[in-house]
């Protein structure tokens, strides 16, 4: 068992082999994409039932939830391969998490454009101050803080290290971030999915759940392509990578 | 006592040796000492002359005010924490010397606040009255910012040690830091808003310690990794 582990391990540290995997996975996760997301939101944004209070507005919560839970779940999959990267000097690790940086920051992004838009039919403004809209914009400037120091030092691996330190700090702050902003405001409706009672009728629940593990296997497919990327990129002198090139 | 033990270096020899040392530098040079004094000062000037002076406005947003431009100057001042020691070459000593790198950065953090925080906090209750606070919420000003400050210090110092080795430092350290600092923010200014409804404020307070506490006990050591790294490259 250990000792299959540590082959995993061993592997997976191998951009070579991690590049082949990512290959010959990724048709299976865009697949999943089709599967899931495509049906989820055309099923969410145009057979899903009119909701009694915010008419057709709140079918934004089909882009809007799975977007937020994406941006929420990439910033802390970034700490973890950041840990990875800085405790086990991973290079494969230190590559993925400069991957997700700007996968998530678009995310929580997207986020926050729908969040405004939902808002003027709402609340009639653009932007309201409430905790969880503040808590997002507050997500996306900790991963532009990590974006700057990634770009701002030149030299791969200090850049690696550096990020690291940060998003592990910004990780253990993202709690005490989001609870605090909830206490300073507690404006927002309560959440809209629980995990003991749904508080949403079925033909809206299974829609919205479509889409967040549709956006989720989105999720992978990006952040693939971008590993891909990035890997091709870092080992440009490498021979399998100039034999794929030729080829 | 046996006369070995007396000679090995201790964990409090380490730090305040280094505190003394900081300390010192600062007063050599004065002008770094009053330089984010008069920044806050004139900060918090500014706000009356752009929102106006009526007493009613200022006293509703002047603790936010005194909190923001607190944050501002730390932030400012952090930039040179690390900066001279690093171009010296005394940073790299201290990465060689037998003392565990996180002592000597809290002794410097220490001594940071010191020569830079404190000050400001001696100064505000003046500041509080010029912006119309009354002296009770101004006292619970003084507490929020005694407890507060520090975490402000340790977190910037966090940025402060990844950019060191950079040209750019400054706005760098701000993108990092400022985010991590909303929660102390909003405790601060939001123990301040209670007392001046006359609503209990400990709580808040016993927040802003609770995170000091958290703040003194690891963010050292992410000093330490992000100073070993800025080193390194």
């Amino acid at each position: 068992m250990w000792q299959t582990l540590k082959q995993l391990y061993h592997k997976f540290g191998s951009p070579r082999y991690f590049y082949d995997l990512t290959g010959r996975m990724m048709p299976w996760f865009v697949g999943l994409t089709c599967l899931l997301l495509i049906p989820g939101l055309i099923w969410g944004l145009v057979f899903a039932p009119i909701d009694e209070e915010q008419g057709h507005s709140y079918r934004i919560i089909f882009i809007h939830v799975p977007a937020a839970s994406v941006a929420m779940s990439a910033y802390v999959m970034m700490a973890v391969a950041s840990a990875v990267g800085l405790i086990w000097k991973m290079k494969m690790a230190d590559m993925v998490a400069k991957c997700i940086a700007p996968i998530g920051a678009s995310f929580a992004f997207l986020c926050l454009v729908t969040g405004s838009i939902w808002g003027k039919p709402t609340w009639g403004t653009w932007w309201i101050w409430d905790a969880r809209l503040t808590s997002m914009l507050v997500l996306f400037f900790l991963y532009v803080g990590v974006m700057a120091l990634q770009n701002a030092i030149e030299n791969t691996q200090a850049a690696a290290k550096a990020t690291a330190i940060l998003s592990i700090v910004g990780v253990v702050n993202l709690p005490i971030i989001k609870y605090s902003v909830e206490w300073w405001n507690t404006l927002h409706q309560p959440a809209t999915i629980t995990m003991t009672n749904a508080s949403m009728p079925a033909e809206m629940l299974t829609p919205l759940l479509l889409s967040i593990f549709g956006i989720y296997a989105f999720f992978g497919v990006v952040l693939m392509t971008a590993t891909r990327v990035e890997i091709l990129e870092r080992e440009q002198r490498s021979q399998w990578v100039k034999k794929l090139i030729e080829s | 006592m046996n006369p070995a033990s007396a000679e090995l270096p201790t964990l409090w020899s380490g730090f305040s040796s280094v505190l003394k040392r900081d300390l010192l530098l600062a007063f050599r040079q004065r002008s770094d000492l009053v330089n984010p004094l008069f920044f806050f000062i004139m900060v918090i000037t500014l706000f009356p002359l752009g929102v106006g002076p009526e007493q009613s406005t200022l006293a509703k947003i002047g603790p936010g005010i005194l909190w923001i431009a607190a944050l501002l100057s730390t932030l400012l001042s952090v930039d040179t924490l690390f900066r001279q020691d690093f171009e010296d070459g005394s940073l790299e000593l201290f990465l060689q010397s037998p003392h565990p790198l996180f002592v000597v950065v809290l002794g410097k953090v220490t001594a940071h606040w010191l020569v830079t925080s404190l000050p400001l906090i001696l100064v505000s209750p003046f500041l509080a009255a010029m912006l119309f606070l009354n002296m009770d919420t101004a006292l619970v000003l003084i507490y929020g910012l005694l407890l507060g400050t520090p975490i402000l210090s340790m977190i910037s110092a966090i940025g402060a040690a990844l950019t060191v080795g950079l040209r750019k430092g400054g706005v760098l350290i701000a993108l990092i830091a400022l985010p991590l600092y909303i929660p102390v923010l909003i405790f601060g200014t939001s123990a301040v808003e209670a007392a001046s409804l006359a609503l209990p404020y400990s709580g808040q307070l016993a927040y802003l310690g609770a995170l000091t506490c958290l703040a003194i006990t690891f963010a050292p050591f992410a000093i330490a990794a992000g100073l070993r790294v800025s080193i390194s490259q």
